[in-house]
Order: C-alpha cells, then structure tokens, then sequence
C-alpha cells in the first residue's frame, strides 16, 4: 500500500495553555490536532496528577498532530511562541501516513 | 475564651474537618485512595450551585438594602489591597524574590470558595444568619488581586508583564464564577418556592457532598505538602498562618464598618483570610508561568486552607460575635 511521509508532534503542556496552544496551531496552518488527557507525571516542576484536581492549574494535556514535513518549521514557531515560558515537552517523529491529502 | 475553645473543638470533632483530616492522612501515608477528577469536578460545580442558589433565595427572602453595593465596593477593595500587605509581609518574613512573593501575594488577596461554604456551614449550624449576597460578594473578590500582582511584578521591574487580552476574560468568566453568579440570580429569581422545589437536591445533601469534598481536598492538600514540604521554610510557613489573621482583622473592620450583621462580618472576615487555589493559580500559570506552583499551591492549600478549616473559622466567628455581639 501506498503511504507517505509526515511529522508527528507531541506537545505535553500545562492545561490552562491548551486552547493558546491550539490557536496557535490553527494559525500555522495544521488541519487537526487530537487533545490527550494526561493522567499525571513527574519532572523538573515537581509531580502532577489528574487525580482530585479541582483547578486546571497543575494538570498537564497532550496536543499531539500529524503534518506535512514541509510545515514542520511554521508549527515549531508558532507552538514555540506559546510553550516557551511554560512548562512542557516539544518531540518530534517521523511518521507515515494513508492518506496524505488529509494533512 | 471558653467560647472560642467550645467553638473550635465542636468545630474540629465535625464530620467535614475529620473528612478533611482524613484525606491530609490518606494521603501522607501514600494511600491509594483517590477521588477521580470528574467526580471531584462535580462536587465542585453541586457546592458552588448549591450555595448561590441558597444565597440568592436569602437575598429574595429578606430583601436588598443599599449595603449590597458597598459590601462588593468593600470585596473588592479588599481584594486589591491584601496582595499588597502579603506582598510586605513576604519580603520582610522570607526570602524567596520578587516574582514568587507577587504570585503568593495575589492567592491571599483572592478567595477560597469551599472556605467560604465550610463556614456558611458552621453559622447554619450555629443558628447565625449572614446576608445572602456575601455569595456575589464572594465572587467579586476572585479575581482584582491578580491585577494587583501584576502590577507589583511590573512595579519590581521583574520584566514588564502585560495583562494577555484573554486572561481577565477567563477570569471573570470562570466557571466557577459564573456557576456562584448565575445559580445566585437563578434562587434571587424563584426565591423560597424554588428552593421547596428542588431543596431534597440542594439542601439535605449538601453537607454529605461537602464531606467527600473536603475529603478530597484534603487528599490534595497532604499531596502538596509531600511535594512541596520541602520548600516550606520557618517563614514561609508563618506566613501561611499569620496572613490569614490579618486579612481577618481587615475584613472586620470592612465588615464592622459596613454594619453587616454578626454572620455576615465573620464571612467578610473568612473571605478575607481565605487564599484562593482555584482561579489564581490558574491565572499565575498564565501570566507568571516563572513563579513556582509549589511554593503558591502548597502555601494556600497545604497551609492557610487547613488553618482557617479548623482553628480560623471558629476564631473569626468568635471574634465577629465578641465584636458585634450575636
């Protein structure tokens, strides 16, 4: 079968970013982005759990998308923009996907 | 003094405290137990409904004076200025720099809703009235000391930080705001009629969901205060105790000035000492993401929240019944 090269991009932020994080995504042209809970963890910050949180203010999501390698640097900058102060973690991998029309 | 003592044993044997206690418990012996967060979130959003629409039906029921105003004139007032005294207090009492003591600063100038219904609670039990508007009045205090915080952020030339156009908007339309606000004009608008409707939902179950609540919120609380203990120096915990008692005094005096009745000056003075861990520390990731969510988190949940839940509820009401008699 047929598949095609992409970029697949996790971006783990803290929640009250989630919605800056996405509109920035929107603005550097990406066509769908899929929102992860995540359930808790632990790094430089200290530990974070979903469990109990009344407030967004200590829980992490996940934004992960799928884009066109050609894209790839008009993402970074416009997530760049927005994660930089923040805490988080930006990756990037090599993916392959069906349907490249639909990214 | 025998009051006071009475008061704050009857208030610490009550099944909320010992739910709280419990969690704080669970949780620093590294119990498994857990609330999931969408049961937690509902709890939240069945308290904040429950205790507008109480406060609205009060309102209905016993009229509105012109005090009304100048008690949210007051609200605010006080939301504004405790960040400035916290804010003193921080840089005399501890070390920790510019741009924590302004993060501090402005969760000791917002509010603790679950403070606020734990104490409605214990006047409820007490036989005391307080206004029903002290609810919009709640509301109005979560979010001016985020600006306050802002500014002396700004004023200590810890790099210029602007308000982000969304961020006051997120803030004044916080959902647990607009929960308060709306259920309070929703029980102002049907008044006691409504309330008959749907009382065996609002009423007979609120202080069980209050418990499983406070349980978790203590389950939270003991999770901050193994986290974040070790960052808790001398005066950073004093701070956590002695701000509260300030912002008691001050929403005494705010209270006595207004001449709210003796229920309504001891939520003026909860309101007061209460630190918020809801909204501001939502809106310092936003707009302080550089100070450190230990250091704020644990102070006003791990700390104050405690203090005033146990010892400050019935100290303040104590005061506020030696003050104004009642």
């Amino acid at each position: 079968m047929q598949t095609h090269q992409a970029k697949r991009v996790e971006i783990t932020i803290e929640a009250v970013m989630e919605s800056r994080l996405t509109d920035a995504l929107k603005k550097s042209g990406v066509t769908g982005y899929t929102v992860l809970p995540v359930l808790g963890g632990s790094g430089r910050s200290g530990a974070w759990s979903r469990a109990g949180q009344i407030s967004r203010a200590s829980g992490m999501v996940q934004v992960v998308c799928i884009i066109r390698p050609d894209r790839l640097d008009d993402l970074l900058e416009g997530a760049f923009a927005v994660v930089e102060r923040h805490i988080g973690v930006v990756t990037v991998t090599d993916c392959v996907v069906l349907r490249a029309e639909r990214f | 003094m025998d009051q006071l003592l009475g008061l704050a044993a009857e208030n610490l044997i009550s099944p909320i405290i010992l739910s709280f206690a419990l969690g704080v418990a669970a949780s620093l012996a590294r119990s498994d137990l857990s609330i999931p967060e969408a049961v937690a979130k509902g709890m939240s959003i069945y308290l904040l409904f429950a205790i507008g629409f109480k406060g609205g039906v009060s309102v209905a029921d016993h009229g509105i004076d012109g005090r009304l105003g100048l008690a949210l004139l007051a609200g605010i007032t006080l939301s504004f200025v405790l960040p400035l005294i916290a804010f003193a207090l921080l840089r005399v009492m501890t070390r920790i720099d510019t741009l924590d003591a302004a993060a501090v600063a402005a969760h000791y100038g917002s509010i603790s809703i679950v403070t606020f219904v734990a104490a409605t609670s214990v006047l409820e039990s007490q036989g005391l009235a307080a206004e029903g508007y002290m609810v919009a009045v709640a509301a109005a205090m979560e979010a001016p000391a985020i600006l306050s915080a802002l500014w002396l952020v700004a004023r200590g030339g810890d790099g210029a930080r602007k308000m982000e156009p969304n961020l006051l908007r997120e803030i004044m339309l916080n959902g647990s705001i607009v929960l308060l606000v709306g259920s309070f004009f929703i029980g102002w608008a049907t008044g006691k009629e409504g309330l008959a409707d749907i009382a065996p939902f609002i009423v007979s179950p609120f202080q069980g969901v209050l418990c499983l609540f406070l349980l978790d919120m203590g389950l939270v609380a003991g999770r901050g205060l193994r986290e974040g203990g070790r960052i808790m120096r001398p005066g950073v915990l004093a701070f956590g105790v002695i701000m509260p008692l300030i912002g008691s005094v001050c929403g005494l005096g705010f209270g006595m000035a207004l001449g709210l009745s003796t229920g309504g000056v001891a939520l003026m003075m909860v309101l007061s000492a209460s630190a918020s861990y809801i909204a501001v520390p939502a809106a310092m990731r936003v707009a302080l993401p550089e100070a450190n969510p230990s250091l704020y988190l644990t102070l006003s949940l791990g700390v104050t929240f405690p203090f005033n839940l146990t010892l400050g509820i019935p100290l303040y009401l104590a005061l506020a019944q030696t003050v104004n008699g009642g």
